[in-house]
């Protein structure tokens, strides 16, 4: 085949495909059913992997999906599918625009031993220690973190916005949305990769999906196999050298006719250069090649594996952000356990499955999932956990469970959530306004659907609250409700294993209805 | 009704009727003017929520007496918990409907609602149900979720409440309508007339740790207040509230309390409950700070059974 309609077709293809995955990510209004998420992320590479592993379901299969797409078209996945590589070929064409320079790539030696050290590295950190590696250098999680750290908050500051300039018209269709505040600790992770990836598409076309990206190296692996490929008709080139200056993967050796298939991402571009019609996409035969070792770029990465691990406890000290009191309380909460969200099971499972994409934190509508610093340690920095100072996790509700891609957070029906208990709800008397002002609050007991905090008689016509923790379900509307800073009279400590709590009493109402008016 | 309060209110009446005059529509000034209105609260017992308030706010001169062409209105309902009517946490959404009906047929310009919602403010309009019925009805609904739509406002004569943050709906609108629903409360043991406002403010936690009840008596004192209280008793949960758990804590009441006077009202309302009133403190203190009257037996109240 060398008809230009190919790149066409793959331009029109990815731009769809990342228009849903923008919409997915960026969809604060919550309008993307659940039920259209898991196919999307059906295909998602190491999400589909990790589900399965957890699985071992068809349904959950779509990695084994993209290896024989892989083995028939070769690395049509980084082309098509990959939400981060679509957005780098978008990041490459802005960079044409902006010097032309950024568009002449020429063909350059692979990076061989980078990229098969990150790709073993990987896969053994992943299945030795944790899936602390494979979370950073996954590109649907890439994607997702770009999409919740940058994405995201610029789309509502726009919408906040446009919401404002309506409002002065009384229409209220669109309403203003609090943006996530900018944490430095959190935000250091994306912030490096988006320069790394962004700077590297910008310039050098697909030179991270070729160098870093371990799926691009293990599907790079496949494609050497692949049936269908991009070569040269050698009668019809004229060694105009086009092809290879066009190739964002830098993977065309014009003058030797050769097409590195492990890196090339079958994007069509040089179809369509080619003044000749010499470079077609059809069935080849393999051709084997050589391998080099070089100590250089070995030190290189061992280099940056360490400096990836050592990251969090370089910035681990720099985390202060205690509100500065109205009236100050005094017993400091005693927390043993971060809230990890519904459907986790238990924390440490929930560990060993997330890959931080953050799909769930902007899928709650509540906005109280945030990616943890170190509540979790150092292998579980960026995944998800409830800040019950920010928001609360609502009674009616399982989105995030619903869109997990990788069955970190197992789905779960709403009659189960009810009574899925996250943590325990713990009352701090001493902290209570109850007590320290002698005047009612109740905020607490007000917010729990459950009534696991209820309100005793106390001094006076006073009522103080108290708890039932066979009923709590830790959802940390008591803790986001107190009013008392800088320490909550009550708060959620999570349980490390998930448990089943009780059904809430459910008796009949003592009080009648009025038959005569009773004034 | 202060002496401010009252020019204010003559003022636009005027004005009213002077542009409505200009405007050649002289039978319709005449039936929408203001009556003055023969009782101080209407009490109904017996029928639906829309045709309770047909009847009673009948007995008050019709909506035309609190509503004139032309202005525009804001209706606060309870809709502050993410629960089906059914529970009655908010505000019977068939009530609020009608009234917004009554207003837009007294001439209203244009009819507002929100609601300071403590769960989630989209969950809470769109599963109160109260979203579709305001918007069916022909009122604009209006979000309150975010810090920018508030704006501060002085309590003059406050206790302990001096200061607070109120939609800005509610300094740029003409005419205030108040629609709590009864209910139990698990610290000021009743939430109906005067807790409603904890939903157009934007620091409730202020209120929680500076004396609940006294706040909510201090914030009545700020000058926008309801034209008309209207107490949703339909199904009134006494236990659990103002959240509720289940249906078991839910009493149907069928019963309906219009009033001028939200002190009155939570008076009544507390009688309605079976609460004994003196242990509702913000209710006396808010007597005491003139704000309303709290000895009904002394009130012309119209009682009418369906």
């Amino acid at each position: 085949m060398r008809s230009p309609n190919l790149r066409r077709f793959r331009i029109l293809f990815s731009a769809l495909v990342f228009i849903c995955f923008f919409i997915l990510f960026a969809d604060f209004k919550f309008i993307v059913p659940s039920k259209y998420v898991s196919i999307l992320l059906y295909l998602q590479f190491i999400p589909s992997a990790i589900k399965f592993c957890n699985l071992w379901t068809l349904a959950s299969a779509g990695f084994i999906a993209v290896i024989i797409l892989t083995l028939l078209t070769g690395r049509t996945y980084c082309s098509f599918l990959c939400p981060l590589g679509i957005g780098q070929d978008l990041f490459s064409r802005i960079g044409g625009r902006l010097r032309k320079k950024f568009r002449r790539y020429g063909y350059k030696k692979p990076f061989i031993v980078l990229r098969y050290t990150l790709l073993v590295v990987t896969i053994i950190v992943t299945l030795v220690w944790g899936i602390y590696l494979l979370t950073l250098l996954d590109p649907y999680g890439i994607f997702g973190r770009f999409m919740t750290y940058f994405g995201k908050p610029a789309v509502i500051i726009v919408n906040n916005f446009v919401a404002g300039i309506l409002g002065k018209f009384d229409i209220y269709t669109l309403s203003h949305i609090t943006v996530t505040k900018f944490q430095l600790l959190t935000y250091s992770i994306p912030v490096v990769f988006l320069l790394l990836v962004g700077s590297l598409s910008l310039a050098k076309g697909r030179l991270y999906c070729n160098m870093i990206c371990p799926v691009g190296t293990l599907l790079g692996l496949v494609s050497k196999a692949s049936l269908f490929r991009i070569r040269f008709d050698e009668d019809k080139c004229t060694r105009c050298g086009r092809c290879s200056i066009g190739c964002k993967s830098s993977c065309i050796d014009f003058l030797q006719y050769k097409v590195d298939v492990s890196r090339c991402v079958s994007c069509f571009n040089c179809i369509k250069i080619c003044p000749d019609k010499a470079m077609l996409y059809g069935v080849v035969r393999v051709k084997k090649k050589e391998h080099q070792t070089d100590n250089e770029k070995r030190r290189l990465i061992a280099g940056a594996v360490m400096f990836l691990l050592g990251l969090p406890q370089i910035v681990r000290g720099q985390d202060k952000s205690a509100p500065i009191p109205q009236k100050a309380s005094t017993v400091k909460e005693n927390r043993t356990t971060p809230v990890c969200p519904p459907g986790a099971g238990s924390m440490e499972d929930f560990n060993n499955h997330c890959i931080a994409c953050s799909l769930c934190v902007n899928a709650c509508p509540n906005n109280v999932l945030e990616p943890a610093l170190l509540q979790y340690g150092v292998a579980g920095i960026m995944q998800p956990v409830l800040n019950y100072h920010k928001s609360f996790c609502t009674y009616n509700c399982t989105k995030c469970t619903e869109v997990c891609p990788t069955y970190a957070l197992k789905p779960l029906l709403l009659e189960a959530k009810k009574l899925t208990q996250l943590g325990k709800a713990n009352f701090i008397k001493d902290n209570c306004i109850v007590k320290t002002e002698k005047t009612a609050c109740g905020a607490c007991s007000e917010a729990c659907p459950t009534k696991a905090v209820y309100m005793i008689p106390y001094e006076g016509n006073l009522l103080i609250p108290e708890t039932n923790n066979d009923i709590c379900i830790g959802c940390g509307h008591c803790e986001f409700a107190c009013p008392t800073t800088p320490y909550k009279a009550i708060f959620v400590d999570g349980n490390p294993v998930h448990q089943a709590a009780q059904k809430p009493e459910d008796e009949e109402a003592k009080i009648k209805a009025p038959v005569e008016f009773p004034f | 009704m202060k002496r401010r309060d009252f020019l204010k209110r003559s003022a636009g009446a005027g004005l009213a009727a002077g542009t409505a005059l200009s405007m050649r529509k002289y039978e319709d000034l005449w039936a929408s003017s203001p009556v003055i209105a023969k009782y101080d609260m209407v009490a109904i017992m017996g029928g639906n929520p829309d045709a309770m308030f047909d009847l009673g706010i009948q007995e008050l001169g019709g909506m035309g007496a609190f509503v004139q062409k032309g202005q525009k209105v804001v209706v606060k309902p309870n809709m502050g918990w993410d629960v089906i009517p059914e529970l009655a946490a908010n505000t019977n959404p068939i009530l609020v409907k009608r009234v917004i009906e009554h207003c837009l047929k007294a001439g209203a310009k244009e009819v507002y609602v929100f609601d300071h919602s403590i769960d989630n403010g989209v969950n809470c309009y769109r599963n109160s149900g109260i979203e579709k019925a305001a918007k069916s009805a022909g009122a604009k609904v209006v979000p309150a979720n975010t810090e920018n739509y508030y704006q501060e406002i002085e309590i003059p004569g406050g206790v302990r409440l001096k200061k607070a943050k109120v939609h800005e709906l509610l300094l740029e609108t003409d005419v205030f309508i108040n629609i709590p629903i009864l209910k139990d409360h698990n610290s000021t043991r009743m939430t109906c007339c005067l807790k409603n406002m904890m939903g157009v403010v934007w620091d409730r936690g202020f209120w929680h740790s500076n004396n609940l009840n006294q706040c909510i008596a201090d914030y009545a004192l700020f000058q926008k207040k309801p034209a008309l209280n209207i107490i949703d008793c339909f199904n009134v949960m006494v236990k659990h509230g103002p959240q509720g758990v289940s249906k078991a804590d839910v009493v149907p009441m069928k019963s309906q309390i219009i009033t001028t006077d939200w002190v009155a009202g939570d008076t009544a309302a507390s009688r309605m409950l079976g609460v004994e009133t003196g242990k509702i403190e913000y209710i006396s203190m808010a007597h005491k700070l003139g704000i309303g009257n709290m000895n009904i037996d002394s009130l012309n109240i119209k009682r009418i059974k369906m």
